[in-house]
C-alpha cells in the first residue's frame, strides 16, 4: 500500500537499497511491528521526511509517545525517544519541554491514546498552549488491544465492544483542538504523504500546540471486520472521499461512516505559549530580578 | 557536592512542615515541581510555586495526579530534580507512574501528607495508612524509599537525604508526611549551603555511541544521561534491555526485575536509618515513626519513670524495612509494642522480622488525631507484666 521505500532491512541489504527514511530510525529495531497494510509505517516515513527537510539539530528533537500500535513510534524513531503509559505521552512530554526548553517535542501516538484515556491532557496542554507538536494518528480503533471502540469510531461500524456497532458519537478532533486553542490544526490521510509531510514540517517549526491528525488505516481490525477490504481498499477510500479544504471551519469537519474526510490545514494562528507567558508575566511581576527561564530553543 | 546557594534560605525559621519540605526540597536543587492541589499537602506547591521564579526553574499545576506524576518523570529526563506532591486520593492516582518511574529508573520525590482515608476520607486530619500503598501499591514488583519525618525540622533535613536517595539509587522516594506534621510549626534551621551535601545525579562520562542507557554499574544502578545530550535514548515502560529497547521474554524480565529490587535489597543495610533510645537490652520496644514517634517517646519516657526497660526505636525510614536490626532486639526483648495511625500496617512488618520469638503488640489507630500518650503506656505496662 505504500509508495514510499519499504523498512525491510533485508530488502536493503540484497537490493542495496538506499531509504532515506533510514538514518532516523533505530534500524537495530526494524522490522517493526505492524502488520501489512497498517498505515503507521507511512505516518513515520511523512514524520522522517520532515525531519529531514526541517534541517533542524536530531540530538534536540524528542518523541513521545503513549500506549498502542501507534505507541511504538517512539521505539523505532533514532531520537531521544520515550514510551509512557497509556493516555499519557501529553503530561510527560510537557515536564520533559518544561525542564528542557531546548528541545523540540514530538507527541506521537494514537488516537485512543490522547483523546480517551489521555483526553483531559489533551484539552489542558491545548489550553496552555504547551509547546508541544502533537501527531494524532487516527485508525477509527484500539488498534493493540484488538479493535475496540474508539472515541474516533463513527457510528455504525462493528468493533469488538460494540459487536452490533457503534452507537456513540466520535470526537470531531480538529475541532476539538481548535475549541482548546491550538495554534495549528491539519488532517491528512496517508494516501495524501506529500502534504502530511508538509503539514509534519510546518508542524516542526510552529510554536505551541500542534495537532496534526493523520487518518490511517487498520486493515487487521477495523478494515477486515466491517468488510472494507484491506489497507489499499481503505487507501481507495481516503483517495476518493477526501476532498481537500483548507482553512475549513472546524466545526464541518467530522467523519460519517465511510464518508467525505475533510482535509487541510485548517488553523494557523499565533498564540504565546505557556513558557513565554509565564516569561512575560514574571518579568512584568519582578522586574530585573527574574531572569527569563529557557529562553534559548535550541535550535537556533 | 553542596547546595546551589539559590535554593538555600538559610537561617532560623519558624514554618511548618509543609513549607519546611519545600525549602528541603529547593536546597535539594529541586527545580521542577509539577502538582495538583490537595489538602494537607497543598501548601508545600504554594510556596514552591511563590518560591522558583527567583530561585529559578518552573512549577506547573497540572489537571490532575495523573499528569503530574509522569509530568515530574518528563522533567527528570530532561535533567532536573523533580518532586510532586499530594495526599492519598492523589497518590491513589499517581499509582501507574511509580511503577513507571521504578522501571525506568527516573529518580523523582514524591510527598504524600498522609490524610484519614479511605476515599475522600478525612481531608484536614492526620493519618499514617498509605505505608503499604507506597511499598505496594503499584502493580509488579518492585522496591522503593520511604522516609517519615516526625517534625518540620526533619521535614527540611529528611528532604535533602530523599533527593540525595532518589538520585544514588534511581528510583522514586516516597516523603511520608502526615496533616500534622505538615501543619505544626516549629523552628528550622536552615544552614548554609556549604553545610548541606547534595548528590548529583549519576551523570555518565561514556560518549555517545558507547553509553548504553540502562547498563548497570557494580551497585546495579545505570548511569543517566538527559534528553538533548545525544545520546539519542529510548526510554520505554515495558520490559527492556540494557540498551533500553523491549525485550519482552521471561529471560528479559528475570535480569530486569530482579535487578530494580536487587538495588535496593543489596543496599538495604546502607539505606535504613533508625534513631534508637535505649533499646539494647531493653524488654519492650516501641517501634514508631513519623508524628506517632513523638506520642510513643512521651509513653516511653512515662514507662521509664515506673521501671520498665523499654527502648524506642524509630523509623526514619520505613522502606527499605530494618528487618536486621529488629531481628537482633528480637532476641532479648519479649515484646514489640507498635503504635501507627493505621489500623496495623507496618506492625505487619516487625511480625515478620519478630518471627515469633518475641510478642509483637499492635496499637492501630484509625486516624483523624493522634494516640494519646496513655494508651501507648498501657500497652506498654501490659506488655511488661
Ligand atoms: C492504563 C491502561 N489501560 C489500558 C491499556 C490497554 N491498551 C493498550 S493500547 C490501548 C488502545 C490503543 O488505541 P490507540 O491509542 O488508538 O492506538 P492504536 O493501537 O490504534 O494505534 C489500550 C486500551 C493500557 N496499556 N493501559
Ligand atoms: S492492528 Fe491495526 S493499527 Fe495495529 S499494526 Fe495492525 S493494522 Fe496497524
Ligand atoms: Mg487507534
Amino acid at each position: 500500500m505504500n509508495e514510499l521505500p519499504s523498512f525491510d532491512a533485508n530488502l536493503e541489504q540484497e537490493f542495496g537499497l538506499i531509504n532515506p527514511v533510514m538514518p532516523y530510525l533505530r534500524q537495530d529495531r526494524i522490522p517493526h511491528i505492524w502488520c501489512p497494510g497498517c498505515g503507521i509505517g507511512t505516518t513515520v516515513n511523512c514524520f522522517a521526511r520532515a525531519l529531514t527537510d526541517s534541517g533542524m539539530d536530531l540530538d534536540k528533537v524528542a518523541i513521545v509517545s503513549g500506549i498502542g500500535c501507534t505507541g511504538r513510534v517512539a521505539g523505532y524513531m533514532n531520537l531521544d525517544s520515550f514510551h509512557t503509559t497509556h493516555g499519557r505521552a501529553i503530561p510527560f512530554a510537557t515536564g520533559l519541554k518544561l525542564a528542557n526548553p531546548g528541545m523540540k517535542v514530538v507527541v506521537y501516538s494514537g488516537d485512543g491514546d490522547l483523546t480517551a484515556i489521555g483526553g483531559n491532557h489533551f484539552v489542558h496542554a491545548a489550553r496552555r498552549n504547551m509547546d508541544l507538536m502533537v501527531v494524532c494518528v487516527n485508525n477509527f480503533t484500539y488498534g493493540m488491544t484488538g479493535g475496540q471502540v474508539a472515541p474516533t469510531t463513527p457510528v455504525g461500524p462493528s468493533q469488538t465492544t460494540m459487536p452490533y456497532g457503534n452507537f456513540e458519537n466520535p470526537f470531531n478532533l480538529p475541532f476539538l483542538a481548535d475549541a482548546c486553542g491550538a495554534v495549528y490544526v491539519a488532517r491528512w490521510t496517508v494516501y495524501h504523504v506529500k502534504q502530511l509531510a508538509k503539514a509534519l514540517l510546518e508542524g516542526l517549526h510552529k510554536k505551541g500546540f500542534v495537532f496534526i491528525e493523520a487518518m490511517s488505516p487498520c486493515p487487521t481490525l477495523y478494515s477486515r471486520r466491517n468488510r472494507l477490504g484491506d489497507g489499499v481498499d481503505q487507501l481507495k477510500y481516503y483517495k476518493e472521499k477526501s476532498v481537500i479544504r483548507n482553512g475549513a471551519d472546524t466545526k464541518e469537519v467530522g467523519i460519517a461512516y465511510q464518508g467525505e474526510i475533510v482535509v487541510g490545514k485548517f488553523v494557523d494562528r499565533d498564540r504565546p505559549t505557556w513558557l513565554d507567558s509565564m516569561n512575560e508575566h514574571y518579568g512584568k511581576v519582578f522586574g530585573d530580578r527574574f531572569t527569563p527561564y529557557g529562553v534559548t530553543d535550541g535550535q537556533e | 557536592m553542596h547546595a546551589d546557594p539559590k535554593g538555600v534560605l538559610t537561617g532560623i525559621h519558624f514554618i511548618d512542615g509543609d513549607h519546611a519540605a519545600c525549602e528541603g526540597a529547593l536546597a535539594a536543587g529541586c527545580r521542577f515541581v509539577a502538582g495538583y492541589p490537595i489538602t494537607p499537602s497543598t501548601e508545600v506547591v504554594e510556596r514552591f510555586a511563590s518560591r522558583i521564579p527567583l530561585v529559578g526553574g518552573v512549577f506547573i499545576q497540572m489537571e490532575d495526579e495523573i499528569a503530574s506524576s509522569i509530568a515530574i518523570l518528563g522533567g527528570a529526563w530532561a535533567g532536573k530534580k523533580v518532586m510532586t506532591v499530594t495526599s492519598g486520593p492523589g497518590l491513589s492516582l499517581m499509582m501507574e507512574h511509580i511503577g513507571l518511574a521504578v522501571i525506568t529508573e527516573t529518580p523523582c520525590v514524591i510527598v504524600d501528607v498522609q490524610r484519614g482515608g479511605p476515599s475522600t476520607g478525612l481531608p484536614t486530619l492526620p493519618a499514617q495508612a498509605d505505608m503499604m500503598q507506597v511499598k505496594w501499591g503499584s502493580h509488579g514488583d518492585y522496591e522503593i524509599i520511604a522516609l517519615s519525618p516526625n517534625s518540620p525540622q526533619e521535614c527540611f533535613d529528611l528532604m535533602i537525604k530523599a533527593f540525595n536517595l532518589a538520585e544514588t539509587y534511581r528510583v522514586p522516594v516516597f516523603f511520608m508526611m502526615d496533616e500534622v506534621v505538615g501543619h505544626m510549626t516549629e523552628r528550622v534551621a536552615i544552614p548554609a549551603p556549604e553545610a548541606i551535601d547534595i548528590v548529583d545525579r549519576k551523570w555518565t562520562t561514556k560518549k555517545p555511541g558507547e553509553y548504553q542507557v540502562y547498563m548497570p554499574g557494580e551497585d546495579q544502578v545505570p548511569e543517566m544521561v538527559k534528553a538533548g545530550d545525544g545520546y539519542r535514548i529510548h526510554v520505554t515502560g515495558l520490559t527492556h534491555d540494557e540498551r533500553g529497547y523491549p525485550a519482552m521474554n521471561p529471560v528479559a524480565q528475570d535480569k530486569l526485575v530482579k535487578r530494580l529490587i536487587g538495588k535496593i535489597r543489596d543496599h538495604r543495610e546502607e539505606i535504613v536509618d533508625v534513631r534508637e533510645d535505649g533499646v539494647e537490652g531493653a524488654d519492650i520496644v516501641v517501634v514508631s515513626f513519623g508524628i506517632t514517634s513523638r506520642v510513643a517517646q512521651a509513653a516511653v519516657e512515662q514507662a521509664r519513670t515506673r521501671g520498665v526497660k523499654v527502648g524506642h526505636l524509630r523509623l526514619v525510614i520505613t522502606w527499605p524495612f530494618p528487618v536486621t536490626r529488629i531481628t537482633q532486639l528480637a532476641e532479648s526483648a519479649k515484646a514489640f509494642v507498635v503504635p501507627e495511625l493505621n489500623m496495623g500496617q507496618m506492625v505487619l512488618e516487625v511480625e515478620r522480622a519478630v518471627a515469633g520469638r518475641a510478642a509483637v503488640i499492635s496499637i492501630g489507630h484509625a486516624g483523624g488525631t493522634v494516640h494519646e500518650p496513655i494508651t501507648i503506656l498501657n500497652r506498654i505496662m501490659e506488655a511488661a507484666q
